[in-house]
């Protein structure tokens, strides 16, 4: 095989579903020994924030509202059929149920096993958040170029 | 040199994998990892990655059922 172990995710939608295939692939990829990086933007931001729920992380008026309405890795919503946020909470339900991993388990072994973590700094201009608002396994705030340098030679994928 | 135990026939992907992994970089050289695991993706993959990393396959061995034992040594 030519090309090198790695996997570069982008990791834009921030949508429950979303997440939980981007934490499988990287996590099933670290395990077997890929070097796994993810670059989270736009939505997928509030995956990596420190609070979980909803929360007015951000600066100014509108960056706090909408910090407020995107919320953190528990309100994530369902991409699909969401029931104003009922969705995701049968799907931990029935995870959990048919011992299969949840979210928070995925980040937290995504966590253990040392992968990358990459926060957008557009985006984040944008919205007010500061890599201080993040958990603090993020490893570097970066634009386009550099997750070109450190996806380069791999594989990568935009979920 | 000590042995260790893993029961991954309840996982599943990629949790087996993950499981598999946070246990084999906790051993020492020389340590002994048992994973159990069942047939289809983690039989065919567990002892194939763990080589790719590194590790010594002892032995893959059938339990019972569609079980099978996978002996790993750092």
């Amino acid at each position: 095989m030519g090309e090198a172990k790695k996997l570069s995710l982008i990791s834009f939608s921030g949508d429950f579903d979303k997440l939980v295939a981007t934490f499988t692939l990287a996590t099933g990829a670290a395990a077997v020994g890929y070097e796994v990086n993810i670059f989270f933007t736009f939505w997928g931001l509030d995956a990596i924030k420190k609070k979980q729920g909803r929360a007015f992380v951000g600066k100014g008026f509108l960056g706090k509202l909408f910090g407020f309405f995107m919320g953190g890795l528990r309100s994530a919503p369902v991409s699909r059929l969401n029931f104003l946020g009922l969705s995701p909470k049968i799907f931990r339900y029935l995870m959990r149920k048919k011992n299969v991993a949840t979210l928070e388990e995925l980040v937290e072994a995504a966590k253990v096993l040392g992968i990358n973590l990459y926060a957008c700094e557009m985006a984040m201009h944008i919205l007010g958040i500061q890599k201080s608002d993040f958990i603090h396994e993020v490893k570097d705030v970066l634009g386009v170029a550099t997750f070109l340098e450190i996806s380069e030679g791999g594989r990568t994928l935009f979920i | 040199m000590a042995e260790f135990k893993l029961d991954i026939t309840r996982e599943h992907c990629p949790m087996t994998f993950v499981k598999t992994k946070i246990e084999l970089s906790k051993l020492k050289s020389g340590d002994i990892l048992e994973v159990l695991l069942t047939e289809g993706e983690p039989l065919e993959n567990v002892p194939k990655s763990a080589k790719e990393q590194g590790y010594n396959v002892l032995g893959v061995a059938h339990v019972d059922g569609n079980v099978h034992k996978v002996t790993i040594q750092k």
